[in-house]
């Protein structure tokens, strides 16, 4: 039931999502994020020491998390709370559907959660009878397509404005079928009203947590549409799921991260909502729900700490590596195939779902270096993806076309004079075939290169002869 | 063979040439415009016998290959006061990367370690550490300079190769809108992920067209055959070449991708 992978076929979604000329729009078209992260970080001057403050907060907290996480259900259960540890996907949806069983749960309410993505809960609860909305105006619409988020903080970012309408349409039968819905405020207008009657009927509300703070037991989210806190406060039972590595210390941590997180992910100085949760309803409280469950998740994130991928764990889920990466920008997040795209996607997956099945992912960067260059906590990306590539070659899972080639390549290029002797003799039998148009449009096996671009032709002998011949070979 | 340590820079420092293996097989016009570079500032240039800086094994996850590329780049330069590559990808490699590989051995890490601190990307040694503030070259034409990723962000090189594009006489400079933006090269994952890599090509292509620029240049060779290759497939009448071939007054002969000019 969890999210079945489709990143063994990676390069066939890149080949699907590059010949979608609908995606491609919508690409070229979507927020720009990048540009206006650029100007909140400029508009910022402690900006780069906040960058280092927020990873220094990450790493402390990942050294002493069994620490933090006890420190955390602790204060959870005193103020009227209640943790559930699930070691995975698995566990983690029983835990939740049970919670809403047992409570006589028909309507689930949901904010935005990749959690929830990773452990596939809508499909959960669906199965177990209950109606799982979700509330973000994003998630509602990818809902309505019957579609994954592509991206983690802006899920519909592939889909035009005409796509809303015509789901809207297909969905909302009891609206006139003649009204207008050709300017994005109408969409938003019906969609609020659609989920306000959700609001209203749900019995349970499941949230992520941007954070969960061990000084005080509360879970922080952040929203620009208010849809978690309509969420989290109407129904009776308000169920957040997180996995481990989003505790932090305390509030004054949380509020320096809250820093970063804004402004890499948007641009924004702050999100329009940022809700803080304390526990269920307290005598004389106006709202609130009458329970209150966090469910911690692991799913293969203990593994990683002490290890070359741990620095993944400092991740706040702002998204700015994919705004900025050009694989991604390329192909949105779909193409990844499973739930965390981007870079953060490509070292997380395999770290989640196994290097045979994710490694793809990590091969399929360019190694350009901008996303470890915004990265708010500076996970060194680059680095973790060639980690994935080390731990690939040793287990030989990298094709075998590619690994003889590089073996015959550094055969050569582990021996100067014999490489001299044999790169001469290419160089000049390639120059010699490509000097009439001083170009290739084709070459044997360089199709990957030839397909879609001319190749220059050597200019004539190699430097390093023509050096000699010149120098009478001194040095 | 001068090897003069003074109590600062040598007078006239011997400086090797890291040629890199795309310049040394493709276009060694690069390594002689280099080699003129340096020789114009007051460097002895000698050119150890070399392959390939080891990236192609490294970004691969054969480390071990990787290693002992470095060992036998190391152990060439040893006689060198500086060591200079006309690429920032190399460059970032030999200066960056090569220390990691080097993790478990503290002998070779130290090695790494003296042989990165005096190696250095070709426009910023001249400019950073010789001083170099401008060249005595012309080039009519307008020029947009595309920041290779390693250049940029492994090794700052922003400003500098602007800064002495400037001083050429007839070129004027602008500026691409997405000029820090992947050509989608990333060597191996070229020819690895061709379609995914032409799609990021293609956007660059679209940038240059949307440019005034009649020639594009960038510091690194692997780029330049991917954007040349691009807008030559696409039929641009834009020109590309090597930043060192224009500082050095030597960008007379073809372009990257272009016929020998007949006599």
């Amino acid at each position: 039931m969890t999210v079945v992978a489709t990143t063994p076929r990676f390069k066939g979604n890149v080949h699907d999502a590059l010949t979608d000329a609908r995606l491609q729009g919508a690409l070229v078209h979507a927020s720009n994020f990048a540009g206006r992260r650029a100007l909140a970080a400029a508009r910022l001057p402690e900006f780069e020491a906040l960058r280092d403050s927020a990873r220094a907060i990450k790493d402390h907290t990942l050294a002493h998390l069994d620490l933090y996480l006890e420190a955390y259900e602790r204060k959870v259960v005193e103020t009227g709370g209640h943790v559930h540890w699930a070691e995975d996907a698995e566990a983690a949806r029983r835990i939740i559907v049970d919670l809403c069983k047992r409570r006589g749960a028909k309507t689930v309410t949901k904010g935005k959660s990749m959690i929830s993505e990773e452990i596939g809960l809508n499909a959960a609860l669906e199965a177990a009878g209950m109606a799982a909305v979700e509330t973000d105006l994003g998630e509602y619409i990818i809902q309505l397509r019957g579609e994954t988020p592509s991206h983690i903080i802006a899920p519909a970012i592939h889909v035009t404005k005409e796509d809303v309408e015509r789901e809207f349409r297909k969905a909302h039968l009891d609206r006139p079928a003649d009204r207008d819905l050709s300017q994005p405020e109408q969409l938003l207008a019906e969609a609020r009203a659609e989920l306000r009657a959700k609001f209203m009927a749900a019995d349970v509300g499941v949230t992520g947590a941007n954070f969960l703070v061990a000084e005080t037991g509360t879970s922080i989210i952040v929203t620009n549409e208010g849809n978690g806190d309509l969420t989290q406060i109407l129904p009776r039972v308000h169920i957040v799921i997180a996995s481990i590595e989003k505790i932090v210390p305390t509030l004054e941590d949380a509020a320096q991260l809250l820093r970063v997180l804004a402004r890499s992910a948007t641009g924004q100085d702050a999100s329009v909502y940022t809700t803080l949760s304390t526990g269920p309803r307290r005598e004389g409280d106006k709202d609130g729900p009458s329970e209150y469950h966090v469910v911690i998740l692991d799913n293969g994130r203990s593994a990683m700490l002490g290890g070359e991928f741990e620095d993944m764990l400092r991740c706040i889920r702002c998204g700015a590596c994919m705004n900025h990466c050009p694989v991604y920008q390329a192909v949105g997040g779909h193409a990844y195939g499973w739930v965390y795209p981007g870079p953060m996607g490509a070292v997380l997956t395999p770290s989640l779902i196994g290097v045979a099945e994710g490694g793809q992912l990590p091969n399929a960067s360019t190694f350009c270096g901008r996303c470890e260059a915004v990265c708010p906590v500076r996970i060194p990306l680059p680095k973790m993806m060639r980690h994935w590539r080390e731990r690939e070659f040793e287990r030989a899972l990298s094709p075998a076309a590619q690994r003889y080639g590089l073996r015959f390549w550094a055969f050569f290029a582990k021996r100067p004079t014999l490489y001299r002797f044999a790169t001469g003799l290419f160089t000049r039998a390639l120059h010699w075939a490509g000097r009439k148009k001083g170009r290739f449009a084709s070459l044997p096996l360089a199709g990957g290169w030839t397909d879609y671009r001319d190749l220059a032709a050597p200019e004539r002998a190699t430097f390093q002869s023509q050096w000699r011949a010149k120098s009478g070979a001194v040095n | 063979m001068s090897n003069e340590q003074g109590a600062g820079r040598p007078v006239k420092p011997r400086v090797g040439l890291f040629v890199t293996c795309l310049v040394d097989l493709m276009r060694p016009t690069v390594g002689f415009a280099a080699v003129k570079l340096l020789e114009d500032a007051g460097c002895k240039v000698v050119v150890p016998a070399q392959t390939c800086c080891g990236q192609p094994a490294y970004n691969s996850g054969d480390r071990t290959t990787a290693a002992d590329i470095a060992r036998q780049t190391i152990a060439a330069f040893e006689g060198c006061d500086y060591v200079v590559a006309p690429s920032g990808s190399c460059g970032g490699m030999l200066i960056r990367h090569y220390p990691e590989l080097f993790a478990g051995e503290p002998d070779m890490a130290i090695r790494a370690e003296r042989f990165a601190a005096k190696t250095h990307e070709l426009v910023s040694f001249l400019t950073d550490v010789l001083g170099v503030t401008r060249v005595a070259a012309r080039f009519e034409g307008t020029v947009a300079y595309h920041d290779s990723c390693s250049g940029l962000r492994e090794l700052e090189v922003k400003a500098q190769p602007r800064r002495l594009l400037k001083s050429v006489e007839g070129l004027t400079l602008v500026e691409l809108d997405e000029a820090e933006t992947c050509c989608g090269f990333g060597g191996m994952f070229a020819a690895k992920y061709g379609e995914l890599s032409n799609a990021i090509v293609a956007r660059k292509a679209d940038d240059v067209r949307k440019s005034a620029a009649g020639t594009l240049i960038a510091g690194d060779l692997g780029c330049l055959l991917n954007m040349a290759g691009k807008l030559q497939r696409e039929g641009s009448p834009v020109r590309v070449r090597h930043v060192a071939e224009v500082l050095a007054g030597m960008a007379d002969g073809p372009a990257i991708g272009e016929p020998e000019i007949k006599p």
